[in-house]
């Protein structure tokens, strides 16, 4: 991979960083009135699969999708717009942290009730299959999704139909504070029930983006070529609270331990152990990409607080589409 | 010369038939759509016509395939789904009520989501608890979503019309004892407004306000009360939210008095919300309390002894016509040897749905 490359994928993964710690920052401030889900930890997986994606490819997520919005080119401005619930938010502050949307940019939209959004990129990937275009869509999600019925409706349909399908599994072991082990069985791996369903089905080290990106590569080459739907699963690790800025060590639930041990794997810092193994690091260059997100990030936050809060005649404007 | 007439499942089965013909974005899915039944005949032979892309069935999976239209609609697409009892659908709760009827406010007014749901409920024959229940005001109850309930001919062709081209997520909750009524439908393409309700009888006595079957048995209970003398106005809802506030409330305005009538329960249900319409909005225009006309609050029976007891009939609209209008209950005859059994729309009901 060239070393341009290796710098945008490192960009990329900063500004989802930065952006998220600058948020956690500035969240006890209690500007920003909605729930947040950071995916501080997590970076590679949305980058490594975006940066896969043609323009055209759409994108659907979850709660946990400030990560999945900025990799697919959503609209820093708009997201911290929604963040402090203003009128030029990208949900018009209708949404908050949990319904973000840049349809322009192909991510058409992120809801919080688990597994739903698999159904809706199922459904969007059977329209492109009716209308015989070429288009992939992606739908990221977490390990707990896996558990609701959807996952089966929609991973049964689309292998029915073989439709242009990639699901993300970021399995990070956790739904909310309930391990993997209370809520499916060891014996049992997450690929093992998707293959049971007929799919493809890879499980790649999430905290490796090019590894990452190997696999969504491959996956979306199978969905654009009819082969039918694939599933990656990329075990990986929140570093922060489950929904909030902070660390939640005090619940007990998670030893300080296990997350020393993810920081190990952390996907920025591997990359550039990456990139230096390599011979293309260029301390000066990552300094310069380090400053310009910044600079874009203040920005962003800036353009929010300034921004108008939506009239309180809005209030029922948007119930119906005209 | 006299109108064209069809049945009630004609008429939708033409409302598919034109709108599958006028856009090919529309696709109509649903368990058994394109099998030799077609539901109840509504979709019979589209598949032929239009292929199987455009007209196909699907797993039994109803809250993924919902998340699946939604899906399609917001890549383009105008997804018609079908469940042949109401019952079914409310396994996809989540997809219609936190998805579709949202999608439009909580991403602030960017994308509809022009999907529309068709479902059918039952009633007698056995139908039992969960083949009969006639859910609207739950759907009703949500902000983004629409409701129709067709009770004639020429409304079930035209607001499923209307339904489709509606750029939001439209439940289209039908009676399957109105699959057989008759009335005159226009031919072509013709839209009736959702969110407008229609004087179906006038009268001066009182207000009845009544949807889907419950239309149907209304205008029965009118001529009923007509032959003793009272003349009641028959409101036919046709759409339960947006509910069609005006036209009610001129009707009370007119009558003074009111009854409601609801093919569903009376908790929380549509003939409580007229009657809180009235409450709030003509007050001062009710010369004697409003009366409901509900299903019993229990679940349904399935024999036909119980059911006669659940279901409300012409009779009990009957009596509700007199109450309000301060005239004591007609005793209904004990059902005699011969009499067309209760737990049929008509004669010609042989079931089993």
């Amino acid at each position: 991979m060239s070393s341009e490359r290796l710098l945008r994928l490192y960009r990329e993964m900063y500004l989802i960083r930065r952006t998220e710690e600058v948020i956690a920052d500035l969240y006890k401030e209690q500007e920003m009135r909605c729930p947040v889900h950071l995916c501080i930890g997590q970076e590679a997986s949305p980058v490594g699969v975006c940066q896969e994606l043609e323009p055209a490819d759409v994108a659907f997520s979850t709660h946990r999708s400030h990560g999945h919005y900025l990799a697919k080119g959503g609209s820093l401005l708009a997201l911290m717009g929604e963040l402090y619930g203003r009128q030029t938010g990208c949900s018009a502050g209708n949404g908050g942290s949990m319904h973000l949307i840049d349809r322009a940019a192909g991510f058409m939209g992120a809801t919080p009730i688990l597994g739903a959004t698999m159904a809706l990129a199922t459904g969007a990937a059977f329209a492109t299959s009716m209308r015989q275009e070429t288009r992939v869509t992606v739908a990221f999600f977490g390990d707990a999704a896996i558990e609701e019925g959807v996952f089966y409706e929609s991973a049964n349909f689309a292998v029915l139909k073989r439709l242009p399908l990639v699901l993300v599994c970021e399995n990070n072991g956790l739904s909310t504070c309930s391990p993997l082990s209370v809520r499916q069985p060891p014996t049992r791996t997450i690929c093992d029930m998707a293959r049971g369903l007929g799919m493809t089905a890879v499980s790649g080290d999430g905290n490796d983006v090019l590894a990452v990106s190997q696999l969504a590569r491959q996956a979306i080459d199978i969905a654009r070529g009819g082969g039918g739907p694939v599933l990656i699963e990329l075990p990986t690790y929140r570093w922060r609270e489950h929904c909030g800025p902070g660390f939640d060590f005090d619940l007990g639930y998670r030893h300080p331990d296990e997350l020393a041990a993810w920081q190990e794997r952390c996907p920025m810092q591997r990359l550039v152990r990456h990139m230096e193994k390599t011979g293309v690091a260029d301390a000066a260059a990552l300094k310069r990409c380090e400053a310009e997100v910044q600079q874009e990030i203040d920005a962003a936050v800036r353009f929010a607080r300034e921004s108008p809060y939506p009239d309180e005649s809005l209030l029922l404007a948007h119930e119906y589409m005209p | 010369m006299k109108p064209r007439t069809l049945r009630y499942c004609q008429a939708i089965h033409e409302a598919l038939d034109l709108s599958l013909a006028r856009d090919p974005s529309v696709y109509v899915m649903g368990l058994g759509v394109p099998d030799p039944k077609g539901v109840f005949e509504t979709t019979l032979g589209l598949a032929e016509k239009f292929g199987s892309q455009r007209v196909l069935d699907m797993p039994a999976s109803e809250n993924g395939m919902t998340g699946i239209a939604i899906g399609s609609a917001l890549a383009g697409m105008r997804p018609v789904l079908v469940h042949q009892r109401l019952d079914f659908a409310i396994l996809a709760m989540d997809q219609m009520v936190n998805q579709a009827a949202k999608w439009c406010y909580m991403f602030g007014g960017q994308q509809g989501v022009p999907l529309v749901v068709r479902m059918i409920v039952g009633r007698g024959w056995g139908q039992g608890s969960q083949h009969a229940q006639s859910l609207q005001s739950w759907f009703a109850h949500v902000p983004g979503l629409k409701v129709i309930m067709p009770a004639t001919p020429h409304d079930a062709k035209g607001l499923l019309i209307a339904a489709i081209e509606d750029n939001n997520p439209v439940i289209s909750i039908e009676h399957r004892w109105l699959f057989n009524i008759e009335g005159p439908v226009p031919e072509g393409h013709y839209r009736e407004p959702i969110g407008q309700a229609r004087v179906i009888r006038p009268g001066r006595d009182l207000t009845i306000v009544a949807v889907s079957h419950m239309t149907i048995e209304s205008l029965r209970a009118a001529e009923v009360l007509a032959e003793q003398g009272i003349e009641a106005e028959v409101v036919d809802l046709r759409t339960v939210r947006p509910l069609d506030r005006a036209t009610i409330l001129q009707s009370i305005a007119k009558t003074s008095r009111l009854v409601a009538v609801d093919t569903g329960w009376p908790s929380c249900g549509v003939s409580a919300e007229i009657v809180a319409l009235a409450a709030e909005g003509a007050w001062s225009a009710l010369k004697a309390p409003p009366v409901r006309v509900t299903l019993a609050d229990c679940s349904s029976p399935s024999t036909p002894a119980l059911a006669r007891r659940f279901f409300p009939r012409v009779h009990d609209i009957v009596n509700a016509g007199r109450r309000v209008v301060g005239l004591e209950p007609l005793t209904e005859r004990a059902p005699a040897a011969g009499d067309p059994p209760a737990d049929v729309p008509d004669n010609d009901f042989r079931g089993p749905f």
